[in-house]
């Protein structure tokens, strides 16, 4: 939960507004889009794996007389006590802890699954951050309609983000300096970074570009420039272990109080190194991790279970995994499905693209994730919406069940 | 008593920890061969991992092993009970779940996902619709996906009403069916429309247990125990249904789709826990869930009520729900379920990449067009999907990227001008071909200029998405 939200109090509001914020959205996305494209259907058997166990009948007892009442069974509820707990972290840092934003946001701190139990709730809400690119980049058209106006000038695409969308915390992409694209320099960089910082002050996630020598330098120099800022730097790999990288952006990382973001591909054993390779030069409450965000139709599943793994043992006792954990639900958006002009029997892409990326995070918020990176504005109001209603704990305790029986639509 | 398990359930053992000696020990350990395994004991290693199951063993199924039999189902029967719903071909079996995560094992029968239709409906209304649900499906990587059950509701409250919806729904679809009316004579009616459909019953609840329960013996028809936000009445109609004679129960704890949805999670996850965990018997049963709730909160547009009923059928399906009814038919309201669905029901233990090497497509000759992609197991299905789909004749290069998708593989330096120049070299693909053009992801473009210098071959850069690949070559492959 950001502090912001804190001092309001976790009320009702976000849901009492969710309607005609999600309808403004959607508006006048109802015509079908019809083009010169079909798919083809094939002929392949539906594989269905299956049990294949029939289990067996418990016998029912025939000497028995058959009950004429109900016959009355107890419900105690079992409460799971976890040994383990994840780590919290703050990102950003105001004024009084030495930096200048305006609210800090606090991620982590579970005890339990995610929403195992409704009446034992993690201290800090799931928080969102949205992104922002410092150069034009390509995006399917459904996303880059909201963001047109601002694509290319990062300082106002960030305060669209947070006055418009509400975002609790900004993720500037460094993709200018991939040495592949543009090649731009740690000084461009930090200049960018800079302009941020003073265009919003929410706390604010650093991306590179995915070269481990060139995000070294690109992180040290940032780290310096941002000293006490508590940055969230995105992030580091044990390829820059293997390229002798890591230590420089890790100790500058702890010299100037900031937060790494430890990137793995789907494995746990390389999050655990990763992690024990940080220890060695980092406090742990400055390391959160990303196990890597696949698109629903691409592999979601992978994710979930990684993360369900993780989440798991870490509760389990192991501390190399306790760290808050992030999505880039973006990710959703590499589903062709999420982008594509199809036929009209699956809808038009203006409502099958967010749904994709609300429903690539809402499944991930069940695994546990801390914090999402995200870009379409209604499925931000989607899972902000979502877990304000799976966290409020005034919510009615026996909401009735509707009569959907005899409902006429 | 407290819902702890009996004595005789705290004996059985979760599936990952029955070892292949427990199995071997109850097979007849005669070697036959008739599995096609080697030998018994290979038989027993690949039935406790899921791979084969007891019907693959004919003797186990003569009189002279009914004992053991007896005693190897009772062992290898999932903690969460499976309901076979409808009959023939059609048929839907809800639960037969082993474990609680996914991880522990492997989820089992995919949540069959019912669309409703009601008895205010017109002949030629329920006829479209029904036809509709038939008709639904998507083609992802190779397999279609597909809608499973029709779910009838007694809007009108009157049996002959009811009966006739039945009758020409059943006469229209050969899907399985379930009847939801809360008044036994409704039901009672409706059953007598479908006959020997082995419709699921919907509901027995507190004040009708009884009446419900002779249907569902007189008719020989699963039936769903629905008490909402109550678990312990939940489990007293479970142990007086058990009592009295119905085994094949479906629970519905009740679904909220708006301030009661924690409440709704948490239930489910309550139930099945308790049955994986504890075994408990009398949450031993597939678990219902209904978004179509979310139809009757009165909100101002169908597309925010469709949006609701999406994001609650997503997290019942990755939150134990073993059977789904909903009503939007949009197909983005769907396609997600259907792909999350599939996704789920993977078995998590098998790999999560291809082997690398050369594949060949149709009838490639020399000229045929090279492309490349990663090993990536859901990249390359989707590539060869593609590629089939459009009958193409070429040569698909798999590099070993350690299972990451292009991009991904991309940004993490996995692919890379040296890995793809070193793929064409160890799998010599200069003499599968008489030019020397590769046609890599579009993915990967930023790798076109290096990889021409690390191979010296001339690279084109592909589409973004396979799907572009046949009108990609349409428009530039002039090789034949």
């Amino acid at each position: 939960m950001t502090q912001k939200d804190k001092q309001n109090g976790p009320g009702n509001e976000g849901i009492l507004n969710l309607a005609p914020q999600i309808l403004e959205l959607l508006k006048g996305v109802n015509q079908l889009e019809l083009e010169n494209f079909s798919m083809e259907i094939g002929d392949l058997d539906l594989f269905i794996p299956s049990g294949g166990f029939s289990s067996p009948a418990p016998a029912p007892a025939p000497a028995r007389p058959r009950p004429t009442t109900l016959i009355r069974e107890p419900y105690t509820p079992v409460m799971t006590e976890y040994p383990g707990k994840i780590r919290e972290v703050t990102l950003g840092a105001t004024k009084s802890g030495g930096g200048s934003r305006g609210s800090t946001v606090t991620i982590g701190g579970a005890a339990t699954p995610a929403y195992a139990d409704r009446v034992r709730l993690p201290p800090h809400r799931p928080v969102i951050s949205l992104d922002v690119f410092d150069m034009p980049v390509s995006l399917p058209k459904v996303l880059k309609e909201n963001v047109a106006e601002v694509m290319g000038q990062p300082a106002e695409w960030a305060k669209m983000n947070v006055e418009k969308f509400g975002a609790d915390v900004i993720t500037i992409h460094l993709m200018s300096t991939d040495p592949l694209l543009k090649d731009a320099t740690p000084a461009d960089a930090v200049r960018t970074v800079e302009e941020i910082l003073q265009a919003v002050d929410v706390p604010i996630i650093v991306g590179g570009c995915g070269d481990p020598k060139k995000d070294a330098a690109v992180f040290t120099a940032i780290s310096e420039m941002a000293a006490g800022e508590r940055l969230l730097l995105n992030s580091v790999t044990l390829d820059m272990a293997e390229q002798k990288t890591l230590e420089s952006v890790a100790m500058s990382a702890k010299k100037n109080g900031h937060v790494v973001l430890a990137f793995t591909g789907l494995e746990l054993n390389n999050a655990k190194e990763l992690n024990r390779r940080l220890y060695e030069y980092l406090p742990p409450d400055q390391i959160v991790m990303d196990l890597t965000t696949v698109a629903l139709g691409y592999g979601l599943e992978y994710s979930f279970t990684i993360h369900e793994r993780a989440r798991y043992a870490a509760l389990m006792g192991d501390t190399e995994l306790a760290h808050p954990v992030i999505s880039a639900a973006t990710n959703a958006w590499a589903a062709r499905e999420a982008w594509m002009k199809m036929p009209p029997v699956y809808g038009s892409r203006e409502l099958r693209g967010p749904i994709w990326e609300t429903i690539n995070a809402i499944t991930l918020l069940l695994a546990g994730i801390d914090l999402f990176l995200m870009m379409h504005p209604a499925a931000v109001l989607t899972i902000r919406d979502v877990i304000s209603r799976l966290e409020n704990p005034k919510a009615a305790l026996h909401e009735p069940v509707a009569d959907w029986v005899g409902v006429r639509l | 008593m407290s819902n702890a398990a009996s004595p005789e359930t705290t004996r059985k053992k979760s599936i990952q920890k029955i070892s292949p000696i427990d199995v071997y020990k109850l097979l007849p350990k005669t070697n036959c061969g008739e599995c096609g395994e080697a030998n018994c004991m290979a038989f027993a290693t690949r039935l406790v991992n899921g791979e084969l199951v007891m019907r693959d063993c004919p003797p186990l199924h003569t009189p002279e092993y009914k004992k053991a039999h007896e005693a190897l189902s009772l062992l290898m029967a999932p903690p969460v009970r499976a309901v076979v719903i409808g009959t023939g071909d059609t048929a839907i079996t809800a639960g037969g779940k082993y474990v609680l995560w996914r991880h522990e094992f492997t989820y089992h029968n995919p949540t069959p996902i019912a669309i409703d239709v009601h008895d205010m409906m017109s002949k030629n209304e329920l006829r479209e619709r029904v036809a509709a649900i038939g008709a639904f499906s998507y083609n992802y990587i190779g397999r279609k996906l597909e809608l499973n059950a029709v779910a009838i509701r007694s809007v009108s409250k009157d049996p002959s009403t009811f009966a006739d919806t039945v009758k020409t729904v059943a006469g229209a679809t050969p899907l399985p069916l379930i009847l939801c009316a809360l008044d036994p004579a409704v039901m009672e009616a409706g059953l007598l429309a479908a006959p020997d459909r082995r419709p699921l019953i919907y509901a027995a609840m507190e004040e009708s247990w009884k009446a419900m329960a002779d249907l569902a013996l007189a008719h020989n028809a699963p039936l769903a125990v629905f008490a909402p936000g109550d678990l312990a009445l939940l489990r007293s109609l479970v142990r007086t249904l058990l009592e009295y004679g119905v085994s094949d129960l479906v629970l519905d704890p009740g679904t909220c789709a708006d301030d009661g949805l924690a409440e709704t999670l948490s239930n489910f996850t309550k139930i099945r826990s308790l049955a994986c965990r504890q075994f408990d018997e009398l949450f031993a049963f597939p678990l219902l869930g209904v978004p179509m709730t979310a139809w009757t909160g009165g909100e101002i547009s169908e597309d925010v009520l469709k949006w609701k009923e999406a994001t609650v059928a997503s997290m019942l399906m990755s939150r134990y729900a073993d059977l789904l009814i909903m009503h939007s038919m949009d197909g983005w309201v769907l396609l997600p379920q259907l792909i999350w669905r599939f996704n789920l029901y993977t078995d998590p233990r098998k790999p999560v990449s291809v082997e690398a090497g050369v594949k060949s497509f149709g009838r490639p000759d020399k000229k045929s067009p090279v492309l490349i992609t990663t090993n990536y197991a859901l990249t390359y299905f989707t590539v060869e999907s593609d590629i089939k789909a459009a009958n193409l004749d070429c040569y698909l290069i798999v590099v070993d990227t350690g299972g990451l998708s292009v991009e991904s593989a991309v940004a993490g330096r996995y692919f890379t001008a040296e890995s793809i120049a070193g793929a064409l070299k160890e799998y010599a693909v200069e003499n599968l071909v008489d030019h020397t053009t590769l046609i890599i992801p579009g993915l990967s473009a930023r790798l076109s200029g290096e990889t021409e210098e690390a191979s010296g071959w001339k690279i084109l850069v592909g589409p973004k998405d396979s799907s572009g690949i046949p009108q990609f070559l349409r428009e530039r492959w002039h090789m034949a």
